[in-house]
């Protein structure tokens, strides 16, 4: 294989009447992620190529992007471990598109903000820890890095746009595993309704591409059992005759 | 902006009615198979198997009503076009799909009540087995009795 590798990256400008790929040479290190490329390529050949990034470290979660069909975090995927002379990227699915790799992540984040989790996971704080002087008491934060991979992997929400998605459905999970005072009652409801939970049809996708191990499949069949289990109380705390 | 706060101070879901630029590939996302795992692909072929035995059925059905005409136009459907090698190689194909999507279904509805979350792709995996298994006992059946 040739030192150089050949990017097909996805191009879109406002006004265009439909997206292409442009292709772009780039000679990788050992270590040069797909991040690290696409950043030289807009360095040295392209400067109008948008993307999204940050902390180049699978914290922020700013880099998804789908890199040969697959959805990754562009800033920790090794050019050289794909083992293709070709490499095309593609911005996130199920995601209304802004610009070349970059979406609108407004829907995926309104779905998130709707069951209210919080984002400290305070069962698991140390609170006991021992800190330098100055510096502030860790907090634990929840897994999701709220990278919007799993909605683009999830075949379901390629037909569904009222889907709640695997993201939204997990972090409901977590409402009800621990509330932290949020509205458990109201978390629940959501995900209850056709578009919920319910909507999901077990592809295990989004665990499989989740970057931060949340595995959001696991937390939906978690909430389901939890639903038929809400299910059943309420069924059985009507009075008998009730409904006739 | 799909983004507003409902009157009760919560954030409301995005407004699904609402235009939507979100490049949804409908139902070629269900069997685009670029990039999918094993779960991906078991998915794919349970909607695939799914409207095959749906077309099946009513295949069945159709080639049933010859009985209504007679023994005869039985008989000779029998004769001419079941005991055919290529329908017997649809025969394989058939049990194939019935395979694939009932053992597949019991899978998803085990998984999906909650049931053996963290066993899924172990469950995946056996139930592959059996009915790779199964598969081949049929084919050698349908060949012992098409020959």
């Amino acid at each position: 294989m040739s030192d150089t590798v050949t990017f097909r990256v996805h191009r879109f400008k406002h006004g265009d009447a439909a997206s292409h790929h442009d292709s772009f040479e780039f000679e990788p290190g050992p270590r040069s992620t797909v991040l690290d490329a696409l950043t030289a390529i807009r360095r040295t050949q392209d400067p109008t190529l948008t993307l999204r990034h940050s902390c180049f470290h699978a914290s922020c979660g700013t880099c998804g992007m789908k890199v040969n069909g697959q959805e990754v975090l562009a800033c920790v995927t090794n050019v050289r471990e794909l083992g293709t002379g070709e490499v095309t990227v593609d911005p996130l699915g199920n995601a209304p598109l802004v610009n070349d790799l970059v979406v609108d992540m407004g829907p995926f984040y309104a779905r998130l903000n709707a069951v209210e989790r919080p984002l400290v996971r305070e069962s698991e704080l140390v609170t006991g820890a021992r800190t330098a002087s100055g510096i502030p008491q860790p907090l634990r934060y929840e897994d999701c890095i709220e990278c919007g991979i799993c909605i683009s992997a999830c075949p379901i929400a390629a037909t569904d746009p009222e889907y709640l998605g695997p993201a939204a459905l997990a972090a409901a999970d977590r409402v009800r595993e621990e509330p932290r005072g949020g509205d458990v009652p109201f978390v629940l409801g959501l995900a209850d309704a056709p578009h919920g939970a319910w909507r999901c049809h077990v592809a295990f996708e989004c665990s499989e591409a989740c970057p931060s191990n949340e595995a959001p499949a696991s937390h939906i069949m978690q909430l389901r059992r939890s639903l038929i289990g809400r299910r059943w109380r309420a069924l059985l705390a009507q009075p008998v005759g009730a409904g006739r | 902006m799909t983004d507003r706060t409902a009157p009760t101070g919560r954030t409301a879901l995005p407004d699904a009615t609402a235009p939507s630029r979100a490049r949804r590939r409908g139902v070629a996302g269900w069997v685009d198979v670029r990039g999918r795992r094993l779960g991906g692909w078991a998915f794919i072929l349970n909607r695939v198997t799914g409207l095959g035995v749906l077309f099946y059925l009513y295949l069945h059905l159709l080639v049933l009503s010859q009985l209504a005409i007679g023994p005869g136009a039985w008989d000779s459907l029998l004769k001419n076009w079941f005991l055919n090698p290529v329908f017997l190689v649809l025969d394989v194909v058939l049990l194939a799909g019935l395979l694939i999507h009932g053992l597949n279904g019991i899978r998803v509805s085990l998984v999906g009540f909650g049931l053996v979350v963290s066993r899924q792709k172990a469950l995946l995996g056996a139930f592959g087995t059996i009915g790779a298994i199964v598969l081949l006992i049929g084919t050698l059946m349908f060949i012992s009795h098409g020959g």
